[in-house]
């Protein structure tokens, strides 16, 4: 039965477009004809995907995460100041980067969940925080360089027979994409969907939901830290490494049939969701599409998907709205 | 029903326990304590500094930053008190100023029915959303985002950057005032006073309060409650074309990022959640939002008075953000924030 509801529920949509539009790829272009140009594409995909994973666990649990998107910026423009260049820092800016990362999730998860603000405004807030202090400190213009050893994850590969480059950002995600799916299917990781459902439910089952909705911002804050050495590697030092990328990450998300509200969807969907995103763009650069067309088709397709994703829900309304009269008559027998 | 008449009856609501002057404190009040409290320390703050607050040029300054964000804060208010949200404004700015701008053309004789196509476009643009929102049952935030998008690429594709020409007569919207007070300030607060009669004088505003509450229940009372959320979306996008209409006549032409570089979408969702109106909906209104867009407004003068880097203000802002919703949420333990 979950499993019939899983495919109405859009991890199935997701999963066909992102076939369809593998194969347009193979017609399209002639990179697409040998397993590199698949390659290519996912570690093009590789930072989006982390980010999606990250802030599905935010999604799932019932909250948004608006600040990644300044997050990976800041942790980009940091890194290179303190690395300067200097290959003996890569490892403890690393591990700093994740630090910071995980301490913004904190604060972000520690005022939703002991403040009670809207995440929605704790993390705009957060991004307005983080912009704000980037810029402030750089000018503008971010100093210092990233080291060549801090490059090589984002940027280059080893070699595998029959495949080719294999880019060292594609193992990491492989890596990590296990560790996500496990954690899912762990007790922590249904509970965290158990909240973003039914938050009471879990609350008087004894779940520990401000612990849980904290944990799923700090797993969001670290998938940023992450996001942020692929990207570095891979685009360089800047100080709009980041824009726009939380819409793109929620939208990712969204398209992977994730509810926005909670409770519905898989981490895998929401990856799935993230790699049809740069397969598209991917396709669209190819068939020589303009930039503006470009975010115009991204508008009309994230509707499409989630109104057909919502479409397919209906079929099941009727058992929903049962289960809700029956909560409702459970509690009025409760309270009396 | 006699379940219900049997039943004792129900607790106190938390309000009743606290201190009796602080249940005075609604969040329309504290936020209008708080603008007076900033307008007093920011004018001690650049007196320090060698300057002046609210001498004529000051004033007119933080009623002209008001008008456009007061503009798109009024409709977002209808929007968010319904529970919804709309992204797509700051895009929708942009194009309409270019509308208006390239429909006039120069030419004095064109205004009027600039006016009616731009604002015509904009009521368009707020009834996809709300169609795509009620009918396709697409999340709010993913529908407004999506013709955020569309837009962004028609704007993108057609224009590099500002277009069209506003006739000289069309400019006096923008600059003309009355003593210290912008005209188009006085028709901004109009715009308001309508609202705030909308929602607390008559069913419509019932309506969205109702809506905003528990969507389920209010259809269940017999609101119309896609109309309803169709309605707010539109009137949301309307305010935003007047907007786009402003910043026209204020700049001579069109632009197309003129509302997204300034980011009147999150802006404007900060100044209505400022203003005490709750994200989820069905609690709030549009006087609060008002002092939320002057305490903003006033922030970014100050800031400017004092010289202090345009960065820091977004940190600051930031602050503010989450230390007044957390001030709010503190008095609304029982509705848990989503």
């Amino acid at each position: 039965m979950t499993r019939r509801l899983k495919l109405t529920e859009g991890t199935l949509p997701v999963l066909v477009v992102l076939a369809i539009l593998l194969v347009a790829l193979a017609f399209a272009g002639p990179a697409f004809n040998e397993p590199a140009g698949y390659l290519a594409l996912l570690k093009r995909a590789a930072p989006l995907m982390i980010l999606a994973i990250g802030q599905y666990f935010v999604i799932v649990s019932g909250g948004f995460d608006l600040s990644v998107g300044s997050l990976v910026t800041a942790e980009v423009v940091i890194a290179a100041r303190l690395i300067d260049g200097e290959e003996g820092a890569t490892a403890w800016v690393l591990l700093f980067m994740l630090g910071f990362g995980a301490l913004v999730g904190l604060v972000n998860g520690l005022i939703t969940t002991r403040l009670l603000v809207p995440s929605f405004i704790v993390t705009l807030g957060m991004l307005l925080v983080l912009d704000g202090a980037v810029f402030l400190w750089t000018g503008g213009a971010p100093r210092g360089a990233l080291s060549d050893a801090f490059r090589t994850v984002g940027r280059s590969g080893f070699e595998v027979p029959l495949l080719g480059q294999v880019p060292w950002s594609v193992v990491l995600l492989a890596v990590i994409v296990v560790a996500a799916v496990f954690f899912m299917r762990g007790g922590t990781g249904r509970t965290l969907v158990a909240v973003g459902d039914n938050e009471t439910a879990v609350r008087l089952g004894g779940g520990r939901v401000e612990r849980l909705r904290t944990l799923a911002f700090v797993l969001s804050g670290l998938s940023a830290a992450v996001a942020a050495v692929l990207l570095g590697g891979f685009a360089g030092v800047s100080a709009q490494v980041g824009d726009g990328l939380e819409f793109r990450v929620i939208t990712a998300v969204v398209l992977g049939g994730v509810l926005l509200g909670g409770g519905r969807g898989s981490v895998v969907a929401a990856m799935a969701g993230a790699l049809t995103l740069e397969a598209l763009f991917s396709l669209l650069n190819l068939l020589g599409v303009s930039g503006g067309l470009e975010s115009a088709v991204q508008g009309v397709i994230i509707i499409a998907a989630v109104a057909y994703a919502s479409a397919g829900s209906n079929l099941f309304r009727h058992k929903v709205v049962n289960q809700e009269k029956k909560n409702v008559k459970e509690e009025t027998a409760a309270q009396q | 029903m006699t379940a219900l008449a049997q039943r004792p009856a129900a607790p106190k609501p938390p309000e009743h326990d606290r201190p009796k002057w602080t249940q005075k404190l609604t969040p329309v009040v504290s936020v209008y304590l708080a603008l007076v409290v900033l307008l007093i320390v920011g004018s001690v703050l650049v007196a320090v500094d060698g300057g002046m607050l609210l001498d004529q040029g000051g004033i007119l300054n933080i009623l002209t930053r008001s008008t456009t964000l007061g503009l798109v804060a009024i409709g977002q208010t209808l929007v968010i008190l319904t529970g919804k949200l709309d992204l797509s404004v700051a895009y929708l700015i942009g194009l309409c100023s270019l509308i208006a701008a390239e429909t006039m053309a120069g030419d004095p004789g064109n205004i009027v029915f600039a006016v009616a196509l731009t604002l015509a476009v904009a009521a368009v643009v707020g009834l996809v959303n709300g169609l795509v929102i009620t009918r396709l049952k697409v999340n709010a935030f993913i529908a407004t985002l999506g013709t955020a998008l569309i837009i962004r690429g028609y704007l993108e594709n057609g224009y590099e950057g500002p277009a069209g020409e506003v006739p000289r007569a069309f400019q006096h919207l923008g600059y003309d005032r009355i003593g210290p007070i912008p005209i188009s300030t006085l028709l901004m607060l109009a715009l308001a006073g309508l609202a705030w009669w909308y929602l607390g004088r008559t069913r419509g505003g019932y309506h969205i309060y109702a809506v905003g509450g528990d969507e389920d229940v209010a259809r269940l009372s017999g609101v119309r409650t896609n109309r309803t959320i169709v309605k707010a979306h539109v009137l949301c996008s309307v305010a935003a074309g007047l907007a786009g209409i402003f910043l026209a006549s204020r700049l001579g032409s069109g632009a197309p990022y003129v509302g997204t570089d300034a980011g009147y979408d999150l802006e404007s969702i900060a100044a209505v959640v400022l203003g005490g109106t709750l994200l989820a909906g069905g609690r709030g209104g549009v006087a609060g939002t008002i002092g939320g867009v002057l305490i903003l407004a006033t922030l970014d003068t100050v800031f400017d008075d004092l010289g202090v880097t345009p960065f820091f203000k977004d940190v600051v802002r930031g602050v503010v953000l989450i230390v007044a919703v957390a001030l709010y949420a503190r008095r609304q333990v029982s509705r848990r924030g989503k």
